[in-house]
């Protein structure tokens, strides 16, 4: 990859790379923006969970082309960006890279594994160095992320240079958590949603990650629209502001499941935009938000013979 | 649920400028009933509902929020009860998911002629909303009246 | 010193919360954050982070100030009733406990803040040592001890014994019926986290430089703008650290009256001070510079060169994106030849 990414910014294809770099830690991968100087700190391993789409965005101000890569589920978020028109893809050089689903350390910590100094992958196994001595994960894929559980194959959806083999990584139905607490009843789905909303400190993580969240001034953060909260002062903001930023993406969330992965107090978040995507599949009829450039999504459609709202009725779900 | 005394349910409608805030005129104007804690709020079409405007009246202290729009292929912008149509399944349907009482919010389409279903429709759902009492789980606390 | 079996600690919590407020790390959901202490939340000493900061017991993330009531033409105003009671906040680390002294610079002074100081008069911290500090912590640059967190008690864990030593009356107070035990009980416990700190992998930062004399060659640096580059604005650093204290104050319109309300504030966030006329920091780069300018720089100058960090490393473990102070000062801290 570096020696591809070398060769551009020499043949000046590009001018500047978007990839990841290794933070402080070890193991830590940041988002970083590189040009020919620097070009050699480029990391790409299976620790790289950011998805990097949304930087394009921020990019596309700047002179010349960059070149960006995209794993699989992230060039998803790349073509919906690109029907959205917040990228141009005259100024983008896209190349895959294979992806065997990505290693979360928040789940070796919660394995019991403390002080963790490095992780190193050999084959499926994970030789962790510690603090308090070595471990070893056996298997990877007990530890990927929550969105790599869910993965949407191994197929990049934009055409490009593929640098890579990649593996899906699926487990079960991804929209099993959904159907098992659509299956509870209303009072035990109300005591789910407080305990994890109720942990949420508004630090709006979730929003500033999400590549389908790209508006230049959100809603929440504008004092003049009477609905900005900046913290949730009773449990209803809390309610509010996570039922619209689902309902804003729904349609266009493409499940990349970054929202997920950076709360900082572990909300599965992905459930309330999976629910959306799982009612627009269900109602109708399957969509992928991202799977091409041009897609007109559910919400920005209609047909004549839709059902009517009272659906909720009777569709699946407990009602006592 | 305990009760408070003299609880009456307060119900919000949003009710399209072209047809039901003109059946809820006629509704009045052919001496029809419909309870007197509806409130209507009038919008410029279906689908001017932002999600946002249903969860405001729920925090403001609504028990029940009905969305009242043309008969889809009546409207009065051609396509904007189909859109509003597919917005309020998700979101009736994610309020469902949150463990919110799906009778709590309904979408009905009244035409300017239907002064008696207009009336009809808000006893029926002034109704439904007394037997399920008040809202506690969407509510804010701060608007509670003291 | 006393001593407490661990499985009865439960009882010693009940006979507390008796009589005062009593906030523990717990784990809800998942997650454990200092809550108020009842007979069926889980208690975790084990953890050794709260993902917040004990800082949200005395300057909570949300707190009413003031309300106001419109009656016809008479508005009738009700301040929010301050902290009166004695209350306990068990289990806090060293930083943590640290970091109320940092927020004491800030909210003391003049104009002291009375809701603020009305909690501090009030609130007695049983610290715990840290059985087992973790890869980001970093708190032995700040001059705290891990082994000796301070507070009005300290305890350590050692197998299935607690040992507490109180260094206040009030600390003493709260523990006077429990078991004598010898103060050598928990010398090798201390030992050994001292040992296990000086392994750490951040514990020997270069800090020199970081002062009000080298103030504009830090904010003139080229390094932010790399720095800053993968930073998403959100505000998981500001709101899990023990030392941010900005706040936002706001009124709720409630229909019936005003509800005002102080929260806190990030200076990640686009609408920070826009109280003034605008956030003076447009992009996210300056708002960057600013967390970190104010706490290596601007905070030690004006008050004594104590830094406005306690090296709890949340921002470490936390940053979406793994940026973090940690990799600020070693970009800019010392002067490498």
């Amino acid at each position: 990859m570096i020696e591809r990414a070398r060769e551009l910014l020499a043949s000046g294809e590009v001018n500047r790379v978007l990839a990841w770099e290794k933070g402080e830690n070890d193991f830590d991968r940041t988002p970083a923006v590189f040009t020919a100087d620097n070009v050699d700190s480029l990391v790409y391993d299976g620790l790289c969970g950011p998805n990097l789409s949304k930087y394009l965005v921020g990019e596309m101000e700047k002179e010349g082309k960059i070149l960006v890569f995209l794993k699989p589920c992230d060039s998803y978020s790349y073509n919906q960006l690109a029907t959205e028109h917040r990228i141009d893809l005259e100024k983008v050089v896209p190349i895959a890279v294979g992806c065997r689903g990505k290693i979360d350390v928040e789940k070796l910590r919660a394995k019991g594994i403390k002080g963790i100094l490095s992780v190193t992958e050999d084959g499926d196994k994970l030789l962790v160095k510690t603090l308090y001595g070595d471990a070893v994960v056996e298997n990877r894929k007990e530890v990927l992320l929550d969105k790599c559980l869910a993965c949407k194959g191994k197929e990049h959806v934009v055409e490009c240079e593929v640098i890579g083999e990649s593996e899906d990584t699926t487990e079960g139905d991804k929209f099993g958590i959904v159907a098992k607490l659509e299956a509870m009843t209303p009072d035990e789905r109300f005591a789910f949603w407080r305990g994890e909303l109720s942990k949420c400190i508004r630090c709006n993580a979730c929003r500033n990650v999400c590549p389908a969240c790209s508006c230049v001034k959100c809603v929440f953060d504008n004092p003049n629209t009477g609905v900005a909260n900046k913290a949730a002062a009773d449990d209803f903001e809390e309610n509010m502001f996570h039922i619209i930023r689902a309902f804003h993406v729904a349609g266009r969330c493409t499940d990349c499941g970054e929202c997920s992965r950076v709360c900082p107090q572990h909300i599965p978040l992905h459930l309330l935009n999976r629910k959306f995507i799982k009612d627009i599949n269900e109602i109708y009829g399957g969509y992928q938000a991202g799977a091409e450039i041009g897609q007109r999504h559910p919400l920005e459609n209609f047909d004549k013979g839709d059902c009517e709202p009272s659906v909720v009725h009777v569709r699946g779900g407990a009602r006592k | 649920m305990p009760m408070k005394e003299n609880w009456t349910p307060t119900i919000v409608a949003f009710c399209c400028n072209w047809c039901s805030y003109a059946g809820a005129d006629l509704a009045g104007s052919s001496r029809l009933s419909y309870p007197a804690n509806v409130k209507i709020i009038r919008i410029p079409c279906s689908c001017r509902l932002n999600p946002m405007f249903v969860l405001r009246a729920f925090q403001r202290g609504a028990d029940g929020v009905i969305l009242c729009g043309c008969h889809p292929g009546d409207c009065h912008y051609t396509t904007g009860n189909y859109y509003a149509r597919r917005r309020m399944t998700l979101l009736f349907s994610m309020l469902d998911y949150l463990g919110i009482d799906r009778r709590r919010t309904r979408v009905e389409w009244v035409s300017a002629a239907e002064g008696a279903k207009f009336s009809a429709t808000m006893n029926d759902f002034a109704r439904t909303i007394a037997e399920l009492g008040e809202n506690v789980r969407l509510g804010d606390l701060r608007c509670k009246q003291e | 010193m006393k001593k407490i079996s661990l499985n009865a600690l439960g009882a010693l919590f009940a006979k507390i919360a008796s009589t005062m407020k009593l906030y523990a790390p717990i784990e809800k959901a998942g997650q454990v954050d200092f809550y108020e202490w009842n007979e069926s939340e889980k208690v975790r000493l084990d953890v050794l982070k709260t993902v917040k900061s004990a800082k949200d017991v005395f300057f909570p993330q949300v707190e009413d100030l003031l309300k106001f009531r419109v009656e016809g033409k008479s508005i009738e105003m009700n301040e929010a009733p301050k902290c009166e009671d004695d209350f306990v906040v068990f289990g806090v680390r060293g930083c943590d406990a640290r970091s109320f002294e940092l927020l004491d610079r800030v909210f003391l002074v003049d104009p002291r803040d009375e809701f603020y100081a009305a909690r501090r008069a009030h609130g007695i911290i049983v610290t715990l040592a840290c059985g087992a500090p973790e890869e980001s912590c970093f708190c032995t640059n700040f001059g705290i001890d891990p082994a000796n967190p301070g507070g009005d008690a300290s305890a350590w864990i050692v197998g299935e014994e607690l040992y507490i030593e109180p260094h206040t009356e009030r600390g003493a107070a709260l523990i006077a019926d429990l078991e004598d035990a010898d103060a050598s009980s928990v010398e090798a416990a201390k030992k050994e986290i001292s040992a296990i700190a000086e392994r750490l992998p951040f514990a020997n930062l270069d800090l020199t430089g970081f002062d009000g004399e080298h103030l504009m060659e830090k904010f003139d640096d080229p390094a932010w703008e790399r720095l800053s580059k993968a930073c998403l604005g959100c505000g998981t650093c500001t709101f899990v650290c023990p030392t941010c204290q900005c706040y936002d104050i706001r009124d709720f319109d409630t229909g019936h009256g005003v509800t005002r309300y102080r929260c806190w504030d990030s200076c990640m966030y686009s609408d920070f001070t826009l109280m003034a006329a605008e956030n003076s920091r447009h992009t996210q780069l300056q708002r960057f510079r600013q967390r970190f300018m104010h706490k290596l720089v601007y905070f030690p100058s004006n008050n004594d060169g104590l830094y406005s960090c306690v090296g709890c490393g949340r921002c470490v473990a936390k940053c979406p994106q793994n940026l973090n102070i940690v990799k600020v000062i070693k970009a800019l801290g010392g002067k490498k030849a």
